[in-house]
């Protein structure tokens, strides 16, 4: 039947592009405020943090949202590939729900109390900090690849593979990214000194992370061979260089707009792109895999009527989602009032 | 050191800890989210202030219940891959989809219009208020359809086939896996409770105010007579309901999982004609007897089989490795049931001093009420360990054990997250329900401050100058 074998196989992929889609827009969401949490370790106690916190307060949740469904998605779409992948980044997923946790009940408590508000800022600022190297540390242990026993259907590695020093430099490279993202986020939201130091910071940040891309596209394609041969065979090389050239001019616009041209929101919006073609490069590397060498996104699929049922939920639901979240950043666009706490 | 039972059990543990903690909050919020809704609609249509004031105090506590439900569900959502990977890898076809539909139908429709009803009134203006107000009351209600679609069918599974080369449970009909056998009673059971649990916290809210001032009556706010009043309502309506809708659960139990209802009633032994119903007793597996056992003659063939005579068959006619263990369910049944008639007796109660115009005035009824405000957290704590518990050794029931569904887990690693676990929730959910007690022990004034205001910026301290700002309307 090489029609529906033709159809089963198009499911498959354009799961794994919904999949990629939630994580990307999770990546780039969350990655704004967990980044704003960051900084506020460098920003004094006082009404400026009020004001970064507020500047994210409305949406922190519905930004969240998205992880929830990258993970359910990943368990619904291909249960396999979830049932490996977790167990073997037990660790590190603990350490980001953890973190989770103390960042995200910040955004409340920290407004309830006058004499512990020190403690839910330094909650703030370290469960953003941890959450951000742990799934930089998750995403670098899973491209360096998991040990499956295949016949068992389960993880065989040990509790400590995650552990190298790839994973850890792919855990700092995505806080200075992240942070990246909050910086220009505070850029487009505030006004005044707090926007004059953000500008700084982005400026730093920027070329941290580019630097941090630029290793990082350097030292993946020797993890495994199918990486090299991917990116370095054949014309991919010339897609490789084109994607580098494009990150760059993307870098090169977000500084320019930064400082000199002191623009609002274009620099966020090229830091953004940056992340989107770093993001994509990833999914290059790795694809058809879902578990880097084991387990294609064919051999995790759930079964295809489970796809179908659930193409039709996301064709519907995912644009209305993407309309009222767009509407609800609507609602609370513009610069933040200092006298208009959300909260 | 440790070997895999020992993994396992910690992973149960873990589980049992998690889930119970972020249950508490949606029991609570499902029910607030709705009460909310309502207040909202009541202050847009009568332009009653009071209406206005119970919005924006219970929205404050709201604010802070529902962040720890949503942090406490991301967990959640990822202990099923961490600890109990083989029956994600197994049962994930299945329960995957609907699961991925409660995060794309009420998920995001919940965090998406959060904002806007917290902080939103005065940008959107009322409709849409009233519509971001609706949408996540409706959302909180779609999560629980979902989440209680997939936990059903872990109990009365349908609706599937078993791959013969993988094992995974593939779906033939979602249709039958979503509304399987005992997801309607399920979910009406539930959603009941989860009403019932906010109107006894809003009530002994109200009984605690109503007791402060009992000599000082003009100093009562008209809100808190209100919502007095409101939470009785709930109580006397929702309380006898919930009854009915358990008998009927429990029916259908009987039907799917016989094990679980004798573990329930603590029926050892088989009844030919007539099995008693046992008030109390001390269940003893290993001899499989209930001892000191205290019953009423053939009532639970009554309530079961709805005849005296009726025979029931008891744990003697189930192997002893696929029983549950019988003294947690049998407990946890009891105090969840105790519970629900305690919760008619306050609804009968507040009828009748109602009806004798002596609600506010009956500081008896108000003690009562405010040492009930807990009682529906623990009956569906309750419930829940009867339902789960009761369910063992099986998570997927009759076709998947719970000791072949765990992840190739290291003891030291689960013992350490449990660990983690236990220390963080402890502390950051005690915080946040004393921040909730403390916003509590405030009686609703009436010129309630809004949520923005209260905690602004360091200028306006936290819960004092309730009288300086807010002259009109706005959230
Ligand atoms: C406010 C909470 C509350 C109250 C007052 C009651 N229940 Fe309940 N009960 C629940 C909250 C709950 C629950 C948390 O919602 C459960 C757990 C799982 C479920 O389906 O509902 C539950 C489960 C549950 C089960 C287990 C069903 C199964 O697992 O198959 C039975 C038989 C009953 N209930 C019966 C009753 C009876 C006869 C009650 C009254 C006297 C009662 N419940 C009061
Ligand atoms: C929210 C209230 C819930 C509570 C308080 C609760 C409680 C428990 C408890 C006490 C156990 C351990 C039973 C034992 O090991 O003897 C358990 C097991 C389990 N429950 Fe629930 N549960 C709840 C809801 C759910 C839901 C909604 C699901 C699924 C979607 C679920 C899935 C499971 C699974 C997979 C296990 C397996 C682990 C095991 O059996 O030990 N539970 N739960
Ligand atoms: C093991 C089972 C469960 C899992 C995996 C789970 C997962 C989650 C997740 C991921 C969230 C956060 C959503 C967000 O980001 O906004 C959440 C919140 C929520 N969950 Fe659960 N959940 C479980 C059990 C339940 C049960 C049994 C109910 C209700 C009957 C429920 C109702 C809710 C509600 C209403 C929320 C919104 C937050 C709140 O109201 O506190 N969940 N859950």
């Amino acid at each position: 039947m090489p029609i529906a074998e033709g159809v089963s196989f198009d499911l498959t992929v354009i799961w794994a592009f919904i999949i990629a889609f939630a994580v990307l827009v999770y990546v780039v969401l969350d990655g704004f405020d967990l980044g704003l949490g960051m900084l506020f370790a460098v920003e004094p106690e006082g009404e400026d943090r009020d004001i970064m916190m507020n500047s994210v307060a409305p949406v922190w949740d519905g930004n969240e949202t998205w992880l929830v469904l990258g993970g359910g998605g990943l368990f619904a779409a291909f249960p396999l590939a979830y049932a490996l992948i977790l167990p073997a980044l037990y660790a590190p997923i603990m350490a980001m729900l953890l973190a989770l946790i103390f960042r995200g009940v910040a955004f409340e408590f920290r407004w309830r109390t006058k004499r512990w508000r020190p403690v839910w800022d330094v909650a703030f600022i370290g469960g953003s900090a941890v959450a951000a190297l742990a799934q930089g540390i998750t995403l670098g242990g899973l491209l360096q690849g998991i040990d499956v026993d295949k016949v068992a259907r389960e993880y065989s590695g040990g509790w400590w593979d995650w552990l190298t020093p790839f994973t850890l430099m792919v855990g700092v490279a995505v806080m200075v990214g992240y942070a990246l993202l909050g910086a220009t986020w505070l850029v487009m939201k505030t006004s005044g000194p707090l926007q004059e130091r953000m500008r700084k910071r982005a400026w730093v940040l920027g070329v941290g992370t580019v630097i941090f891309m630029g290793v990082v596209s350097l030292w993946t394609p020797f993890l495994q061979d199918g990486y090299y041969s991917r990116w370095f065979g054949g014309w991919n090389i010339v897609l490789a260089a084109g994607v580098g050239a494009a990150v760059l001019a993307l870098a090169f616009g977000m500084f320019t707009t930064l400082v000199v041209r002191h623009h609002d929101y274009w620099p966020f919006l090229c830091a953004l792109g940056m992340f989107i073609l770093g993001f994509a490069g990833l999914g290059f590397s790795m694809f058809p895999y879902i578990v880097p060498v084991e387990v294609t996104i064919w051999e995790a699929a759930a079964p295809r009527n489970s796809q179908i049922f659930m193409l039709v939920g996301a064709a519907v639901l995912i644009p209305v989602i993407l309309a009222y979240t767009a509407y609800s950043y609507w609602v609370f666009r513009g610069k933040m009032d200092p006298n208009e706490g959300y909260h | 050191m440790f070997d895999n039972a020992d993994a396992i059990l910690l992973a149960r543990i873990q589980f049992a800890f998690t889930v119970s903690f972020h249950f508490l909050f949606p029991a609570f919020t499902i029910g607030l989210a709705s009460f909310l809704a309502v207040l909202n609609g009541l202050w847009l249509w009568t332009k009653d202030h009071k209406y206005l004031d119970l919005f924006r105090y219970w929205v404050k506590i709201f604010a802070l219940a529902f962040a720890m439900g949503v942090v406490s569900g991301i967990v959640m959502s990822y202990q099923f891959g961490t600890n109990w990977s083989a029956f994600s890898d197994k049962a994930g076809p299945v329960i995957g989809a609907p699961m991925a539909y409660e995060v794309l139908s009420a998920f995001f429709l919940e965090a998406g219009f959060l904002g806007i009803m917290l902080f939103g009134r005065d940008r959107v203006g009322p409709t849409l208020h009233m519509i971001a107000c609706a949408a996540v009351a409706g959302g909180t209600a779609m999560s629980a359809f979902w989440i209680l679609s997939v936990n059903s069918w872990m109990h009365t599974p349908a609706g599937f086939e078993i791959d013969a080369v993988t094992g995974q449970f593939l779906p033939t009909d979602f249709w039958q896996v979503i509304f399987n056998p005992s997801f309607p009673y399920r979910l009406m059971h539930t959603v009941t409770a989860a009403y019932l649990t906010t109107a006894f916290i809003v009530g002994g809210v109200a009984a605690l105010h109503l007791l402060r001032h009992r000599h000082r009556r003009d100093k009562v706010s008209p809100a808190t007579r209100t919502m007095f009043s409101m939470a009785m309502w709930m109580a006397a309506i929702f309380a006898p309901v919930q009854i009915v809708l358990g008998d009927f659960h429990g029916i259908n139990t009987l039907e799917h999982q016989p094990a679980k209802v004798m573990a329930m009633e603590g029926h050892f032994e088989s009844h030919e004609a007539g099995a008693p119903l046992y008030l109390f007793g001390i269940p003893n597996q290993d001899e499989q007897r209930l001892d000191y056992a205290i019953g009423i003659p053939k009532l639970s063939s009554l309530i079961l089989k709805h005849d005296l005579n009726a025979p029931l068959a008891g744990l003697d006619t189930i192997p002893r490795e696929d029983q549950p263990p019988v003294a947690i369910v049998f407990w946890s049944f009891r105090i969840m049931v105790a519970l629900g008639f305690a919760m008619l007796g306050i609804g009968v109660w507040s009828l009748w001093a109602r009806w004798r115009g002596m609600l506010f005035d009956s500081p008896m009824l108000h003690r009562a009420a405010l040492a009930m405000a807990p009682s529906g957290l623990i009956a569906v704590l309750a419930g829940w360990v009867t339902t789960e518990v009761g369910r063992q050794p099986f998570t997927v029931y009759g076709y998947l054990r719970t000791a072949d569904s765990a992840a190739p887990l290291d003891a030291a690693a689960v013992g350490a997250s449990l660990i983690a676990f236990i220390i963080v929730y402890f502390a950051v959910f005690g915080a946040g329900t004393y921040y909730i007690l403390r916003l509590m022990g405030r009686a609703p004034s009436s010129n309630e401050p809004r949520l923005k205001d209260v905690t602004n910026s360091p200028t306006r301290t936290a819960g004092t100058t309730p009288a300086q700002q807010h002259p009109q309307a706005g959230e």
